[in-house]
Formats: structure tokens, C-alpha cells, sequence
């Protein structure tokens, strides 16, 4: 049905002759807009209350003219006709912007890493905030966050899924400029982020902190991105639609409703960065949380399980395990999901209703994440042998092992009786960060180690070793990680609910703080590993890129190997 | 490629198991029907989820929800806690209000109870600036030691207590240290010299040879009147002990000239509004008893 469908890139509004070179209406709507951002963004940077403000619009009104020179050079080189969008039958994969988000995902990735490594010293070695404003932990914490979720998690996941539609529709990315603004708009707004925080731009909603302007950025940016993907969709030349694109469409689709649900804000003027939300009290707690928990379920759950379904299976050479279980866990982790997000106002003043109604919802999602689990796991079965030779495939299937646990202690978390115990401690960071560096972190590291000598025509990675010693001591960082944080929260929870035999509490806050320092310290230099093993995979894949290019693309199907 | 595309009968070798026919850039898809023990697990969590929405408020209504099978509510749970543990602290809490301080301390049970529930006390409210061991800091006195600036007698640490120092309370204690510098009372040599006496007073160091005889004129004409001829201090204008090795401040001398020019008068809150009379009363006991007391 869709294959018929043009390139949606607006070609069809140029009517121009063969040979003929005029800009397409998206090139010519994306320069005007460029034109006009730049202008606005100048007024702004005149008359922009507070100089943080003016940085971010110059920044913007720099990035617009940036545009305006980009898409004009663009023109001019080009030949009059747009890329084909198949050449000799084969669709012509559009891989340049995956190239970048692959590049931007390791760079962003270290950045984020290193800021963590940095605020969990602080929390260890508090004089490490060295009394300044942009170094102190309020606005690092926020930094780290949004690095490591946004800008790390973010490019590979804009990566993968233009990957994967392309090769799993076996059609040309939809839309010629589009796909680009997608990856440099979305990387442009990380940029304006994370400077934000350090400048003191907050709208203090976790993981939503970034001000109106940059969340109107991002809107315009993540709904292009939803229509280049469904495009591709569209058009391609599949009669079905793969199981990972159903998670990339559904992270896509989800996302843009929670950013948009939870940044209802009111600016106090365009030239002010300040901007009040239209939520109040308990109610803007529940937005923000239906929200926050939801960021977890589609950005860095559904998300990466489209990641799981396309390299799991791609790598191992093996059929996916149940085509059944994958529906039903996709409809079932769809649908619970979004009900979850009270969990994490337990004993708040959120209704006990609206408590009840979020503990249930996430006990009844324990299965349907383990069906992503079980899928992913058990498609390796026939290519376990792999596991002892291929560095990348373990990681993958670690990952999948960090998923099954995380998606266990979560609901096991979100039981009230529990939750008494480990809400506000470090168990909660502990949990996090299972999920976090041992799910989210390994799906990428293997998709970005399949990617990268698939993308750049190589024979194989650099070197094998390396990503062996990555694996060893990335995961030597994560058991000290968690091991320490959960030994450090229920240590912590415990104090904190310690009474005396006269009815008193035993210990003072501040008592269970200092109790808290050589569990920091632990974790700090778990942190250190991770990042440690991050810095080898990007010398690993430095190197890969710099290797001379192989002559074809040795990327091929594997077949249905049976099992030795 | 091991077959056709589109073979919808094409069996996986190893697994016995057929695909779905379907092919996606070189990856199929097996038939494996839904492992029972996931699909029993799924229905598992959603009859007990169901079962608990059943016992605990679960389902909004037009203006109300419903409260389940046995009214629990988290609010009520809180009190009835609390009231536990008012219950368990009764008999105790209702001696030490009948008693006095020294009789507190006379009472061993009576004096656990009051530490107790006054080192409660103070890791939530005097910790702080104290420390959590009540040692102090900087400008926060260190309440473990037997130097007293306005007192150590368990009256007189009730009343810092309870009005304060320097507070916004009518019965708080004051008394400044004057801005000898900033208010013109004194010339810089005149601090420098006097700073130096005072340094002389605890046999600290000095530097050079400062002529100390003019500065135990200084001292004498502008110091004196609260500190004491001999610089021990005066407690009912809490002016500070000068000869001992003890500083609130610190000993050096640009820390001593520092208070001679602009002043000192740190504030110590009232918590007589903040706190109920037996917890005042337990935590003057608290801190009389953390080894300086008088």
C-alpha cells in the first residue's frame, strides 16, 4: 500500500522540469524559518532580561544562521534531482544523520558519565562543590541526569530507530532535510539544556528542567521526528511492520504527549527565561510524576526494547523466540505502563486512592516487562556458544539479564509496605542505576558496537579485547555501584526509622549521613569504572572509523543458522 | 539466506518451532506460543491487583472513592502510630513534667528517658549549627566543653533555651560586643594594640615586641566594663571568658581584630514558640549532661 507514496520530503511542490534545479518546498519553508528564528532570536539576545537568557538566544540566533548558510550551501552543491530512493532496486539508506547521532552518543555519553562520577564525589566530598554556583550539585545533578537519559540515551535511540526503520522497511529515510534537523535540533536543544542548568535555568521538575523556550524547541523538533519515522513507516516495503518499530512508535508517540502534558507553562515574557507552570500542588506532583515514571516506561524501557528486538536478534543470527509474546507484552507493557506513576508519591499527600491505583498497576506490569526479558533471552537459545566468543552479543544479553532485575525490583519497590522502607533513600539511586547502566547503557554499548563497523563499511570492530575489557570493567563498576547503594539505602531507611525503647527516634539526620560516606565512596569508584570502560569504547571506535574502509559493505543477512 | 522470504512453513532447525513467515532485513520470528507460567504469572498479578484494590481505597467516585474492606486509610495510619507512641511515652513524659531539672538528673530513669528523647531533639533542631556531637563551630559555640557564655547551670541553659540569644523574643539575652572600628570608638592602632594584649591575656604568641602596657589601657578604658578587669568574662552580659584557650571566633590576631571592628552578636533562637516545655526541658538536661555542665 504505501510503497507508492512520494518521498515526503516535498519534492512534489517544486514542479520542476528534468534538469531544472529548484529548492523544494522543505528546503525553501526550512530556510525561511531559519530567516525568521534568526531574527527573533537577535531581538531576544538585545532585550532578554538577564544575561543567562541572552547566551541561550544567542546561541539560538548563532544555530538559525547556521541553518540559513547550511541549507543554502546544501542547495547549491546538490544535484537537481534529490537523492534516488533506490538505486539498481536497493532502497538508498539514508545513513548520515545515524552516523551522527552514533558519534554524538559516545561524546555525550562520556560527558554524562563524567558529570556523574563528578556529583557522586561530591556527595562523598562535599568541599568538592568548591562554593560556586555552577559547580555545585544542584545544577550538576540535573546535568548528569539530562546528559546521560537525554543526550546520551536520546542520540541513540534518534540513531537506532532511523536505523532499524530503514533497514527493517527496507525504505529510504522519509524526507531529505527533515532527518537532519531532527538530529542537530535535538542535539541544539541538549546544548541549551544542559548550559541552563549550569547557568541556573530551571523550571525544578526532575528530568523535565529545561524552560519553555527549549521546550518549545524540542516539540517542534520531536514532532518532525515522529512524522520522518512514520513516513518511513508508510512507505515501506515490508507487508508488515517489525516488532521494534511498534516500540520505537510507541516511545515516539508517548514521549511527545508526557513533555507536552507536563511543560504546560506560562513564560512571564519572551524575554524572560522564567515561566510559571499552570499545574498546582498534589496535581502538579501527579503530572510531574505520571510524567517522570513515564520518561522511565517509554524513553528508557520501550525505547531501548526496540533497540533489544532488532540487535539482539540481528547479532545472535537467530529468529526472534515468540512472535505471540511479543504482541501481548507490547500491548500489556503499553497499556500499564502509564497507570504506574503514583508509586512514586506513596505516603504523600496524593489520595490513597490515586496510590493504591499506581501500587496495583505496577504489580500487574511485573510480566509484561518480563516478556521483553523472556524474548530477548530466550532468542539467543541455539547461539548461547556465541556468548563465549562475541564481547558484544554478551552485552546485549547482560543488558536484557539488568532489565529482568530491574523490572522486578521496581514493582517489588512500588509495594507500599516496601516502599516505607526505601522511598527517599539511596536504594531508589541503586535501583536507577541497575536499570540505568546495566540495562539502558549495555543495550547501547552493543548497539553502537554493531552499528558503528555496519555504518562505516568495516570489517569488524578495532579490537575484540577491548570490548572485552569494557564489558569486565564496566561491569565490575555496576556491581560496586549498586551493591553499595543498596546496602547504603536500606542502611539508611532503617536509621531513619529507628526508635529507642523510650519512643524516641535513635538517630539524628545528619547522623544517617555521615553513615552514608564510605558507601559514596564505593560508589564513586564504581561510577569511575563505568566510565573508565566507556572512555576504552570510544578509543575502540575511534579507531574503528579511522581503519581503512573495507571495499563493499560487508553488512549481510545472516541466514537461519541451526544450532551446533 | 536459508529460505525464501515468504516460506510460511519454514521450520527453525534447532528449535523444531515454524516462523511467522514474515521476514524483516534477514530476522524472522518463531510461533513460540506464550510460555504458560509468564501467561499464569500475568493473570496472577492481575487478580491480586484486583483483590487489593478490593481491601484498600481504590476507585474514585463522583465526589468520594471507595474506602475498602477495612477503611484503611494512610492518614489514619499516622495517627494511630502516633498515638502508639504517645501511649509508650506517657508515663515517662508525664514524670518529667512534674519534676525538676536537678531532680532529673538525679533520677537515672528519668535522666535516660530526658537524654533520650533530648538527643532526639537535638539532631532534628540544634545539630545544625552545633554539630551532632555538640561540638560547635565557628560562631556556634561548643556545648561539650565547661566554658559557659551565659551560663552552664541547667537554669541557665533552660532559659538560653527557651528565649534565646539575641532573639526576636522580649526575654531574650542580649549584649553586644560594640563595632569598636566601624563606629569610630576606637583607632585601628588602638584595636591592634588591644588585640595584641588580649592575645597576651591566654599567653598566646606575639608578634614582634607590641607595647602591652598601652594596650592594657585600652583595654582598660573600653574593654573592661563587660569583660572583667582581669578579662574573665562576665555571663550575665555574655561576654566571654578572654583568658582561657577557648574562641568562639578563633584565636588569631586578625580574627581578634576583625570582632573589634565590626562587632560580634551571633543569634541564638527562641524555642520556647517551637518547642513544648518538656522537650526544652529535656534538652537543657541533654546538653547539661553532654560533660560541661555546672
Amino acid at each position: 500500500m504505501a510503497t507508492t507514496l512520494s518521498t515526503g520530503g516535498g519534492t512534489m511542490g517544486a514542479g520542476a522540469a528534468p534538469g531544472a534545479k529548484s529548492m523544494t518546498l522543505g528546503e525553501l519553508g526550512l530556510l525561511i524559518t531559519a530567516i525568521a528564528m534568526a531574527c527573533l532570536w537577535l531581538l531576544i539576545t538585545a532585550k532578554a532580561y538577564t544575561p543567562e537568557y541572552a547566551f541561550h538566544a544567542a546561541i539560538l540566533a548563532l544555530a538559525s544562521v547556521a541553518s540559513v548558510f547550511a541549507i543554502v550551501n546544501r542547495y547549491m552543491a546538490r544535484p537537481a534531482e534529490l537523492p534516488a530512493q533506490e538505486i539498481d532496486g536497493k532502497p538508498n539508506y539514508n545513513m548520515g544523520p545515524v552516523k551522527f547521532c552514533t558519534i554524538a552518543a559516545v561524546f555525550w555519553g562520556i560527558a554524562g558519565f563524567t558529570v556523574g562520577l563528578i556529583i557522586a564525589l561530591q556527595l562523598a566530598f562535599p568541599a568538592l562543590n568548591f562554593d560556586l554556583p555552577w559547580t555545585s550539585f544542584g545544577r550538576m545533578r540535573p546535568l548528569h541526569t539530562s546528559a546521560v537519559i537525554f543526550a546520551f540515551g536520546g542520540n541513540v535511540l534518534i540513531g537506532t530507530s532511523f536505523y532499524v526503520v530503514q533497514r527493517t522497511c527496507r525504505a529510504r529515510l522519509a524526507g531529505d532535510l527533515a532527518p537532519w534537523a531532527v538530529v542537530l535540533g535535538y542535539n541544539l536543544f541538549i546544548v541549551i539544556a544542559g548550559t541552563g542548568y549550569l547557568l541556573g535555568i530551571t523550571q525544578s521538575k526532575e528530568y523535565a528542567e529545561p524552560e519553555w523556550y527549549a521546550d518549545l524547541l524540542l516539540t517542534i523538533i520531536w514532532v518532525t521526528y515522529f512524522l520522518v519515522f512514520l513516513a518511513t513507516i508508510m512507505k515501506r516495503a515490508e507487508p508488515h511492520i517489525y516488532v521494534a518499530n511498534w516500540f520505537y512508535l510507541g516511545f515516539i508517540v508517548t514521549i511527545a504527549v508526557l513533555h507536552l502534558g507536563n511543560n504546560v507553562t506560562i513564560p512571564v515574557s519572551i524575554f524572560s527565561a522564567k515561566s510559571y507552570i499552570v499545574w498546582g500542588g498534589v496535581q502538579d506532583a501527579m503530572i510531574q510524576w505520571w510524567y517522570g515514571h513515564n520518561a522511565v516506561g517509554f524513553f528508557l524501557t520501550a525505547g531501548f526494547l526496540g533497540i533489544m528486538y532488532y540487535f539482539i536478534p540481528k547479532r545472535a543470527g537467530r529468529p526472534v523466540y515468540s512472535y505471540r509474546l511479543s504482541i501481548i507484552h507490547f500491548w500489556a507493557l503499553i497499556f500499564m505502563y502509564i497507570w504506574a506513576g503514583p508509586h512514586h508519591l506513596h505516603y504523600t499527600a496524593l489520595p490513597d486512592w490515586a496510590q493504591t491505583l499506581g501500587m496495583a498497576f505496577s504489580i500487574m506490569l511485573w510480566m509484561p516487562s518480563w516478556g521483553g526479558m523472556i524474548n530477548g533471552l530466550m532468542t539467543l537459545s541455539g547461539a548461547w556458544d556465541k556468548l563465549r566468543t562475541d564481547p558484544v552479543l554478551r552485552m546485549l544479553v547482560v543488558s536484557v539479564a539488568f532489565y529482568g532485575m530491574s523490572t522486578f525490583e521496581g514493582p517489588l519497590m512500588s509495594i507500599k509496605a516496601v516502599n516505607s522502607l526505601s522511598h527517599y533513600t539511596d536504594w531508589t539511586i541503586g535501583h536507577v542505576h541497575s536499570g540505568a547502566l546495566g540495562w539502558v547503557g549495555y543495550v547501547s554499548f552493543g548497539a553502537i558496537y554493531c552499528l558503528v563497523p555496519w555504518l562505516w563499511n568495516r570489517r569488524e570492530l578495532y579490537s575484540m579485547r577491548l570490548v572485552n575489557w569494557h564489558f569486565w570493567i564496566s561491569t565490575l563498576g555496576i556491581v560496586f555501584y549498586i551493591s553499595s547503594m543498596w546496602v547504603a539505602g536500606i542502611l539508611q531507611g532503617l536509621m531513619w526509622r529507628a526508635y529507642t525503647s523510650f519512643g524516641f527516634l535513635e538517630h539524628s539526620f545528619i547522623e544517617t549521613v555521615e553513615a552514608m560516606h564510605v558507601f559514596y565512596v564505593v560508589r564513586a569508584f564504581g561510577g569511575g569504572l563505568f566510565l573508565a570502560g566507556a572512555l576504552i569504547m570510544a578509543w575502540n571506535i575511534y579507531k574503528t572509523i579511522a581503519s581503512p574502509e573495507t571495499e563493499t559493505s560487508i553488512r549481510t543477512t545472516p541466514a537461519l543458522v541451526p544450532a551446533e | 539466506m536459508s529460505a525464501a522470504p515468504h516460506d510460511k512453513n519454514m521450520v527453525d532447525a534447532h528449535t523444531g518451532m515454524s516462523t511467522t513467515g514474515h521476514e524483516w532485513d534477514g530476522i524472522r520470528e518463531l510461533n513460540t506460543p506464550l510460555p504458560r507460567w509468564w501467561l499464569w504469572m500475568l493473570y496472577a498479578t492481575i487478580v491480586w491487583a484486583f483483590g487489593y484494590m478490593i481491601v484498600y481505597p481504590a476507585v474514585p467516585l463522583v465526589a468520594s472513592y471507595t474506602t475498602g474492606v477495612f477503611g484503611w486509610s494512610s492518614r489514619g495510619a499516622v495517627t494511630q502510630e502516633l498515638a502508639a507512641l504517645g501511649e509508650q511515652r506517657a508515663p515517662m513524659v508525664a514524670a518529667l513534667s512534674k519534676a525538676t531539672l536537678p531532680d532529673i538528673e538525679k533520677n537515672p530513669t528519668l535522666l535516660a528517658f530526658a537524654r533520650a528523647q533530648g538527643k532526639a531533639a537535638f539532631g532534628d533542631n540544634c545539630a545544625g549549627c552545633h554539630g551532632a556531637g555538640g561540638g560547635g563551630g565557628k560562631g556556634y559555640p561548643n556545648l561539650v566543653d565547661d566554658e559557659w557564655i551565659w551560663g552552664g547551670t541547667l537554669d541557665d541553659i533552660s532559659q538560653t533555651l527557651t528565649y534565646g540569644i539575641r532573639s526576636t523574643d522580649p526575654k531574650a539575652r542580649v549584649g553586644n560586643m560594640p563595632a569598636f572600628g566601624a563606629d569610630g570608638l576606637l583607632k585601628p592602632t588602638e584595636i591592634s594594640l588591644v588585640a595584641d594584649y588580649v592575645r597576651s591575656l591566654s599567653s598566646l604568641p606575639l608578634e614582634g615586641k607590641p607595647d602591652l602596657k598601652a594596650g592594657a589601657k585600652v583595654f582598660e578604658e573600653n574593654c573592661s566594663a563587660c569583660h572583667g578587669a582581669e578579662g574573665k568574662g562576665m555571663q550575665e552580659l555574655g561576654a566571654p571568658n578572654l583568658t582561657d584557650q577557648i574562641w568562639l571566633y578563633g584565636s588569631d590576631k586578625a580574627t581578634i581584630v576583625e570582632g573589634l571592628h565590626k562587632g560580634r552578636g551571633a543569634v541564638m533562637p527562641h524555642w520556647g514558640d517551637r518547642l513544648d516545655a518538656g522537650t526544652i526541658k529535656a534538652l537543657a538536661v541533654y546538653v547539661h549532661t553532654l560533660g560541661g555542665g555546672r
